[in-house]
């Protein structure tokens, strides 16, 4: 069983090594591949300095290419098991236990870290809860089950979630189209409920700009993405 | 008699600057694929711009009453397709970029971790 831990990290050098080190306590089995999505400092150094396998993009490709670079490495390489961690120390490593369940006992192809189910205690702003409830209505209406954190990077996925995502993954804001490509492709997903940390270093990437080309861009993607055809399951 | 003056510069603006795209595709500054759409619009506006009943033909079944105002409707539609047209290629040329970039990535952690496998050979 070969298991994998991508961590896209873009600029992060003040928490990644940290970050790689706990995932490795946390799992052993696990590769930590940490994909440096352009970064102009030390990552990669840093982060191949503690232990993992460093995939280099020669430019700034977005979130969503970085974590499709790592998985193009499990698919190539035919991990069975692939979670993506961000590199900003937001995602306890001490959880991915919990999220890696549902993977390995096959109960789902596709596991989500959740802030929202179960009583765990997460209160973000008022806008960024507003578009968050809004998103994860859309979703749920779409996908016919219930979901709760649309924004959520901490994800599991076996075999056929890797290679789905390899072949076909949104270039930039990716959660919440990724949430509907994994539904029209059959797979089964589940969320589990885990506690995030407070970013470590760094800034997070929303403005209000750009919380307008989110909105914009992931209710297009949505709605035009419901006019393709479903693809045969398999 | 400001008609026909009209008629002379449309002309000579549109053979302008068909003249310009076909230099440009001589030099390799413009690839045929691209400039098939400009040369359509400078061949739709060269005809409307001489043959006036056309133009006045035109204006007439589309309601515009001034004929000038129909010519430069259709060149602004005509910049309209083409501009879409690159926002097509543009996408897709993004799209090749990342998977260029993804390929690059993942060939130089391969290449980079059988040169830490091999001994290093002593200069």
């Amino acid at each position: 069983m070969r298991k994998a831990a991508i961590v896209p990290a873009y600029n992060e050098a003040g928490s990644i090594g940290v970050v790689v080190a706990e995932i490795r306590a946390a799992d052993p089995e696990l590769e930590v591949v940490v994909v440096d999505d352009g970064s102009t400092d030390a990552t990669a150094e840093l982060a191949h300095s503690a232990g993992a396998t460093v995939l280099r993009v020669p430019y700034n490709l977005g979130i969503g290419a970085a974590v499709q670079t790592g998985l193009q490495y499990a698919s190539e390489n035919e991990f069975d098991l692939a979670v993506q961690v961000d590199g900003d120390g937001q995602h306890d490593a001490r959880e991915l236990e919990q999220l890696l369940a549902p993977i390995l006992s096959g109960e789902a192809d596709i596991a989500v870290g959740t802030r929202f189910a179960g009583d765990r205690f997460y209160r973000p702003s008022v806008a960024r809860r507003i578009g968050i409830a809004l998103f994860a209505g859309l979703v749920s209406l779409i996908v016919r089950q219930r979901v709760t954190d649309t924004t959520s990077g901490f994800r599991a996925m076996n075999r056929r979630g890797i290679r789905l995502f390899a072949a076909d993954y949104p270039h930039d804001y990716p959660e919440v189209e990724a949430t509907v490509l994994v539904f029209r492709h059959r797979l089964r997903m589940v969320e589990v409920p885990v506690t995030m940390r407070q970013r470590e270093t760094g800034r997070s990437s929303i403005t209000v700009f750009r919380s307008l080309y989110y909105m914009g861009k992931v209710s297009l993607a949505l709605f035009v993405g419901l006019l393709r055809p479903r693809p045969a399951a398999g | 008699m400001i008609e026909t003056r009209l008629t002379f510069v449309a002309a000579v603006a549109v053979v302008f600057v068909l003249g310009v795209i076909v230099e440009l595709i001589r030099r390799h500054r413009l690839q045929e694929r691209y400039a098939l759409l400009w040369i359509a619009t400078g061949g739709v506006m060269l005809v409307l711009a001489i043959w006036r009943q056309a133009l006045d033909g035109f204006a007439h079944l589309i309601g515009v009453a001034y004929p000038p105002s129909a010519l430069f409707m259709v060149a602004g539609l005509f910049v309209f397709v083409v501009l879409l047209h690159y926002s097509t290629v543009l996408s897709r040329l993004s799209d090749q970029n990342k998977t260029l970039a993804q390929k690059i990535a993942l060939l130089e952690q391969q290449v980079r971790e059988k040169d830490e496998r091999r001994p290093r050979r002593v200069a």
